[in-house]
This record gives structure tokens, sequence and C-alpha cells, in this order.
């Protein structure tokens, strides 16, 4: 289990505890937290989970793999702290992560 | 008009093979897309890559699969309208009246849904003010190539669409090529081939730089782009591409009265009725309880969904369950009957 808190795009913070295992994607999709369409479901084919991540946790995550890279050409607004939720795994390692939702996914 | 038994809105995997369903009972049904080809996320999203969960085939591409369940249902000459999207909707006593963006009508008894996650759309870029010139001078597809010569050409993006066009239209226009980060997701080929024709001065190459701003009155006359450390360029364009791949949106299906949850409409699980008597939803579009979002789930609930058109299309007549193995008509009806 750990703490993972969404900044959603009006302002609000959502923090929830996710199951180890599950994806960062799947906890928001799971608890209602809006702004994470993931209309793929998972499969890095869209770039619907995209998240900006807190630049203390950066370092702290897997490496993106190339189709990761590739789908964030995709996304709404990218930036050089921009992740797809849908491959960030939880873990205990993970405890604590902050990521703030864009504006809107596409 | 069109008078079909059954509209199919998407032909992807799901729709096709609804049509083969509908086409062994002995229903007629047209196809509309909103893409120009058949084959909805496979054809779109992933041609090339190997599906290994469709059951009795180890293992096929999006397009093969595509390919056979065409080549499937060949025997029923299913009409397909392509580039089409469902606008309007409307009940006529008994039956349905449909008509989409290119203003095609259509007299049917039911339709199937079976639209993915929504009709493809290009996605656009984030600034509010490209909106004003797009169709003018900022697009998101080419269709006549011949207006930008001799031009400037801002082209955005890192992918295949964008790597082809800058190439081709640095023969005959000034093209600057705009991407976010120095890696492409287009073939090596195009990517080496835009770094020679950079190197040669025959386009400009601008690596991690995203749009900021464009100027102009009635058409685009500016383009700046800011770089990832925050330095800003600004240069005379006359015309400004994006080529950011697709989107997926639901569109007028949200207008149509269907129960709507996270994007997806809610069906029965006996024959995938909507909360509309007609209107079926099948494939990913759907949502029961349990509902996985892989193709084969799709097969099923297109055979049932199928069924489920039959007493709308011929009510005074019961449809009888029949195996296509020993099922004369179903045999007559797939040409296969010696």
């Amino acid at each position: 289990m750990a703490k993972i808190t969404y900044n959603t795009h009006d302002s609000k913070t959502h923090t929830i505890d996710v199951q180890n295992g599950l994806t960062v994607m799947e906890g928001a999709v799971q608890n209602d937290i809006p702004g994470i369409d993931a209309d793929c479901g998972g499969g890095m084919a869209c770039a619907t989970c995209h998240v900006y991540v807190n630049e203390e946790w950066l370092d702290k995550l897997p490496v993106k793999e190339d189709g990761e890279e590739d789908m964030l050409d995709m996304a709404f607004e990218p930036k050089q702290n921009s992740r797809l939720s849908c491959q960030l795994t939880v873990s205990d390692e993970i405890d604590g992560l902050v990521v703030n939702i864009p504006s809107k996914q596409a | 008009m069109n008078k079909t038994d059954v509209l199919i809105i998407g032909a992807g995997p799901t729709g096709l093979f609804c049509a083969h369903q509908l086409g062994i009972i002995g229903l007629s049904c047209e196809i509309v897309d909103n893409l120009d080809k058949v084959g909805g996320q496979c054809i779109e999203l992933y041609p090339d890559k190997p599906i290994y969960d469709i059951p009795a085939v180890p293992e096929c591409t999006g397009e093969e699969l595509t390919n056979n369940l065409l080549q499937q249902i060949k025997p029923f000459n299913v009409k397909f309208h392509l580039n089409e999207r469902v606008e309007e909707l409307k009940k006529v006593e008994n039956r349905w009246y449909v008509k989409t963006s290119g203003s095609q009508e259509f007299d049917v008894a039911s339709i199937v849904i079976a639209g993915g996650v929504g009709s493809f759309e290009p996605r656009k870029f984030p600034l509010k003010e490209c909106e004003k010139f797009e169709g003018s001078s900022l697009f998101y597809s080419i269709k006549d190539k011949t207006i930008f010569k001799d031009k400037t050409v801002s082209i955005f993006g890192g992918g295949d669409s964008a790597l082809d066009w800058a190439i081709e239209l640095s023969n005959t226009s000034k093209v600057n090529l705009i991407h976010r980060r120095d890696g492409f997701s287009g073939a090596e080929s195009s990517v080496q081939k835009v770094k020679e024709l950079n190197d040669q001065g025959k386009l400009n190459l601008f690596t991690k730089y995203q749009i900021d701003s464009v100027l102009g009155d009635k058409n685009i006359n500016t383009v700046k782009i800011k770089h990832d450390d925050g330095e800003t360029k600004e240069f005379k364009t006359d015309y400004v591409l994006g080529f950011f791949g697709l989107i997926m949106q639901l569109g007028p299906i949200l207008d149509w009265g269907l129960n709507i949850n996270k994007k997806t409409v809610e069906v029965n699980t006996e024959n995938f009725e909507t909360n509309i008597d007609g209107i079926f939803a099948i494939g990913d579009i759907c949502s029961y309880p349990g509902k996985l979002k892989l193709i084969l789930s799709g097969f099923h609930e297109g055979a049932l969904a199928a069924r489920g058109c039959f007493k709308y299309a011929k009510p005074d007549e019961k449809l009888r369950f029949e195996f296509t193995t020993t099922s004369k008509a179903a045999q007559e009806r797939l040409g296969v009957k010696k």
C-alpha cells in the first residue's frame, strides 16, 4: 500500500491509499479522480492518463520505455516531468508520490 | 435514403463481426465509420503490433485481423460509409432515421453502436488562439498540398505524419519542423532524411521546442516557439501544421439519451441493448458488470446483439437457433451450399 496524491486541475488534492501492484492510473480511475481518462485501458496506446510528476520524484520512478515517450508526444502540453500514469506501478518505494493532472487530456 | 435492417456505427473488429452474425441470421446491415478506412483501433493504433488473444489465432496483427474479418463478411456484401460520422438520430414510428456528417440518410430497424472509445479526431494545439485560424492557415491534416507551394510552413510533431510531410513539402516550400524532444517516434529512415535536409539547409529543424503562440490577423503570420530551457524564438510563417496523432471523442452519441457512465454506454448482458429500445452497444463502448475490453468479448457481444436486432427487423418471424455447420439457410447466405 502506498499513499498517492493526485492534484487535480481544479486545485483539489486527493490523497489515496493505492494497493501495491496497481498502477497510478488505476488508483485514480478506481477512486473516481477526475481528469484521468485512460481511454485505452492502460495499454500505452493513448495519452489520456498523462500526469506531471513532482520534481523530487522524477528520479525515483522507473525509467520510461521508448513507447511511453512516443505516446507523450501526443499528450496535451507535455513537459519534462510528464509521465503516463498507466506506466507507474505502485509499490512501497513510491509511497508519498505526488502527481498533477493536466487541465485536460486531449 | 439507405434502407437496411441494421446500421452499425464503427468498423472495428467488433462491428465487422457483428455484420457477420447479422448476415448469418439473414439480416442486412450497413456500416458507418468516421475514419477513412476499416479496422478501427486495430488499424489506427496498432496495425503492425501482434495480438495474442484472439481465440484459435495464436498470433496476428491488427491489420491481419481486419483483413480476415473483411474476408469473412465478404458473402454479405456489406456496404461501408467511411469518413462519415453519425450526427442525428430520430425515431420514426417503429424505425430509426439516421443522418451522418456527410448528409447520408438511413432508415433502419435498429442500430448497433460499436464505436470503440469514440470517433477519432486529430489532437489539437493546446492554445485557444489556434482555433480561429483552423481551416485557413492552421491544419491538422492536408487535403491540398499545392496551397503550400513557395510558402513558409511550420510543422509541429515527431511522428510519421510530421516527418513525411516535412520531407515532402521541403521540395516546394520553406519548412520549419518543430518537435518537443530530440527523439522521434516516426520511422528511422525518415528521421535520417530530415536530419540530412536540415544539414543541407533545405529545412529547419528545431528540437526541444514547443509552440508558444501564434500571431496574425485573418491568417497566421508569425509563430513563436519556446525551448525547454525557456528561451523563445519567433519567425514568420504562412501556415502552421500540427501532427499529434488522434484522440477519441464520444461526440454526438452523448446527446442521444443513452445511459452513459464514464464514456461508456450501459447495456444489459442478455442482448446488449441499451436503455433505448432498438439501440444496442457492443465492444469497448459498452459497459456492464464484469466488462472486459477485449476483442473476443466484442465478438460475443456482437453475436448476441445481432440476435437482439432480429425482432425489430422481422417482428413477425421467429428466429431459430442454428449452426453454420448444418444450417442450409446459413450456408446459402454464406454462398457455400453445394
